[in-house]
């Protein structure tokens, strides 16, 4: 470093750009196209990119504990920003760690930058020391993937996974550098990023169509999903000027502002009364960036029985995918949102909206008054503010955040969707973190999930991050899996029982020196809450539920939206309140 | 309401401008075995375009599927252009190698067999004739039926390929240009929503 500030002094040109190798031009190109923040693992096959990283003081990165830690650290930054999450990883091990968070991304479009070193050129192929065809592995988990065959060829590689990754519909990128490419001297250009792409607008055939079957609408119902993201403003528009009623999916909560009286909460398997009785009732539904998943549809020829559909995506392969569509438009949420709003009628049906409140009067009723886990996950997302992140892993504790969390912007949950990964959660909320130094950053995670990850701690200590509050919800039980056996496998818990062998998470916690705090009943929680939100540091509040718990409402696997099992069969909690009054 | 109609399972035939990179031919393949499409051939060339390659398909399945596998390849970066051969005027041709045993006997006849299909002789043993048959499925087809009773040793087909009729390339020729890839393709050339189109041909084959 003290040759960099001699020679700089001089008025030469600086150490970075002498002596350019494949490594360099990497850093230098991510540089250029704006990433300060990669998320990483070293090992052998990537270490010239690490030794060039100290030429590069404007990029950070952050050292996790494991590259699927780190993968999703980047995921949790690029959800809560909307930019581009970037990620590296070594040869072998190091990219095989990444599948995981990669098959993640491409499920939830997430837009995300993996590199990855490789062992030399001239060994690939013949199982050498920490190979592993990582582009082979991640072809189908990836929008595209890439092998640098060429060192003066790694710039424009790098810009265009980059633009792949954040265009269109957004995924994950893998870039693979043998080690001898990011050695070799470089004579190529570093490329600079290029104005982005126009949002696709929608055909106006469509659009006229669209509007057409929305003035004849007796029941409408609009679906928001995670596509829809990025134009929360011309979709809260679109809606309020037609008074649609508007459900979010699992990945579009926040895309519509909860406090909004059109709101109708989650569909699908854990969704809210009043959002699935309305796909079922109603007569012309409009999805906005959302893809019928199964968990949305639950049995697909029943899913909005009556009505003709409308279908607004980015990408045509989801349009016709699932469901039949009457119409559909190819374009971006907003510009297609936007073409919605002009000629809008304000649909006032007495008879609908009436319905629909008697439902989400059902959905009132169903706010858990006893402890249990959704009383202490209540608890703890009644605390968010507008601008607090919030981020689970996957299960019970997850559907009931997401029942229960009132979101008025988009960007602040962030959630394992698609693939439902268990570990997501705190590395995610840690990613997050860092890209947002300014919000808490909220993680809420079961005793199972957290253990997949917990060695993120270290990460919080390293990087002294102050803006976690981690949150465990431990029932001792793999909770969502427990519930599945209780209901559908004649209640024989076939291992998932953790409490017998759970760490003391205090402990756990203590170990790399991050703050613990600790509630079992409803009591203790008010106090807990305010100690851990108030601590000055990252902290973690382990909150000790009953161990059999479901969530509810539910559409059992198979079943139509309308089937649902509004409240708990067994009756766990009715009896309880009963009890209390 | 399921997307995929009721249709019955058919041919479809499909041809894929691809770019020459590495494991194209396995991304393409791969997408197929993932989503549980059926290929049941698969023919692949370079075309007059350097780094450019073509490929065609014959796709089986209901239109619905068939709609579904078109619009995932187009999301292929490394595809340049997908053509769906259902709804334009096409020809296609396939090319098989067939082994016929003959003896005596029946050498003259298969002979003149052959003549009919104009196929060519390629190779004469003792004991068999390798024909050479070019032409469209139905006299492919036909051409094998007929050799059968003779004894068929192996035969091996092209699997069919394909261009559209007329003076009009499938793709514009700028696309060529620099490699661009579908990605960064304009969205001007993004395919208009095939249902409606597909729904007015009657016969896809």
């Amino acid at each position: 470093m003290s040759d960099q500030a001699g020679e700089q002094a001089a008025g030469q040109q600086p150490a970075a750009q002498q002596d350019m190798t494949g490594a360099k031009s990497l850093w230098a190109t991510l540089a250029a196209h704006g990433v300060d923040t990669v998320f990483g693992y070293p090992g052998g096959a990537i270490m010239p990119v690490y030794d060039a990283l100290t030429f590069y003081p404007e990029v950070r990165h952050v050292l996790c504990r494991h590259e699927q830690g780190a993968i999703h650290a980047a995921e949790g930054f690029a959800k809560a920003t909307g930019r581009l999450g970037v990620c590296m990883a070594t040869s072998g091990p190091g990219a095989t760690n990444l599948v995981t968070g990669l098959a993640d991304a491409m499920m939830d479009s997430v837009p995300l930058l993996a590199i990855t070193g490789n062992v030399a050129r001239h060994l690939i192929g013949t199982d050498a020391f920490q190979e592993a065809d990582i582009t082979g592995i991640t072809l189908p988990i990836t929008k595209h993937n890439y092998v640098v065959q060429d060192p003066d060829d790694l710039p424009r590689i790098v810009a265009e996974a980059i633009r792949i990754a954040t265009s269109g519909r957004p995924g994950p990128v893998l870039v693979d550098i043998p080690k001898d490419v990011q050695l070799a001297a470089f004579g190529g250009e570093i490329v600079m990023p290029q104005a982005e792409p126009a949002r696709m607008e929608p055909r106006p055939e469509a659009i006229s169509a669209a509007l057409e079957l929305l003035r004849s609408a007796q029941r409408p119902v609009l679906m928001v999903g995670g596509g829809a993201q990025g134009a929360t403003a011309e979709i809260t528009e679109f809606a309020r000027a037609w008074q649609i009623p508007t459900i979010t999916t699992l990945m579009g909560l926040g895309g519509f502002p909860a406090s909004d009286p059109l709101w109708l909460g989650m569909p699908g398997m854990h969704g809210s009364v009043a959002a699935n009785n309305a796909i079922s009732e109603a007569d012309v539904l409009i999805g906005i960036g959302m893809r019928f998943d199964d968990r949305v549809t639950g049995r697909v020829k029943d899913f909005a029985r009556r009505a003709q559909i409308i279908h607004v995506d980015l990408d045509a392969a989801e349009i016709g995918k699932i469901v039949h569509t009457q119409v559909s438009v190819r374009a971006d949420a907003a510009t297609a949102a936007r073409a919605l709003t002009k000629s809008a009628v304000p649909y006032l049906h007495p008879d609908w909206t009436r319905q629909i409140a008697e439902w989400k009067a059902r959905d009132a009723a169903q706010t858990p008054q006893t402890w249990g886990a959704g009383y202490a996950v209540k608890a703890v997302t009644d605390r968010l503010r507008p601008d607090d992140i919030l981020t689970t892993d996957v299960g019970q504790h997850q559907m009931l955040a997401a029942q229960l969390a009132r979101f008025e912007k988009p960007r602040r949950w962030l959630t394992s969707g698609g693939l439902g990964t268990m570990g997501f959660g705190f590395p995610a909320g840690i990613g997050a973190a860092m890209a947002e130094p300014g919000v808490t950053s909220i993680v809420i995670a079961g005793d199972g999930g957290f253990q997949m990850t917990s060695q993120e701690f270290a990460t919080l200590t390293k990087y002294s991050v102050n803006n976690v509050k981690i949150c465990i919800i431990n029932n001792s039980y793999l909770g969502m899996v427990r519930q599945w056996q209780e209901l559908f496998h004649g209640k024989r818990y076939s291992e998932v029982y953790l409490g017998d062998s759970n760490p003391d998470f205090l402990k756990l916690a203590g170990a790399y020196n991050i703050e613990g705090f600790r509630a079992t009943n409803e009591t203790e929680l008010p106090a807990a809450i305010d100690a851990w939100l108030a601590h000055p540091r990252s902290a973690l509040l382990e909150i000790v539920v009953p161990q059999e718990h479901g969530v509810f409402p539910m559409v059992p696997a198979g079943a139509a939206l309308y089937e649902m099992i509004e409240t708990d069969p067994t009756d766990r909690q009715n009896q309880g309140e009963q009890v209390n009054k | 309401m399921t997307g995929h109609s009721v249709q019955a399972e058919q041919d479809h035939l499909v041809s894929v401008i691809v770019r020459d990179e590495p494991k194209v031919l396995t991304r393409i393949t791969a997408l197929f075995g993932r989503r549980a499409y059926n290929i049941r051939s698969l023919s692949v060339g370079s075309t007059e375009n350097p780094g450019v390659s073509r490929m065609t398909f014959v796709v089986t399945g209901n239109r619905g599927i068939v709609e579904q596998a078109m619009k995932q390849l187009e999301k292929l970066i490394d595809v340049v252009h997908v053509i769906d051969h259902s709804l334009e005027k096409f020809v296609d041709r396939e090319l098989v190698l067939v082994k016929v045993l003959i003896s005596n006997d029946t050498r003259v006849e298969v002979r003149h067999i052959a003549e009919d299909f104009r196929a060519r002789i390629v190779d004469v043993g003792r004991h068999a004739l390798t024909f050479e048959v070019t032409g469209d499925e139905g006299k492919i087809t036909a051409f094998i039926e007929q050799m059968r009773p003779f004894g068929i040793l192996e035969t091996m087909r092209t699997g069919r390929v394909a261009l559209t009729r007329g003076s009009n390339a499938d793709i514009p020729s700028h696309v060529y240009h620099e490699g661009e890839s579908a990605a960064l393709r304009p969205t001007s050339m993004a395919v208009a929503p095939r249902e409606q189109e597909a729904q007015t041909v009657e016969n896809l084959f």
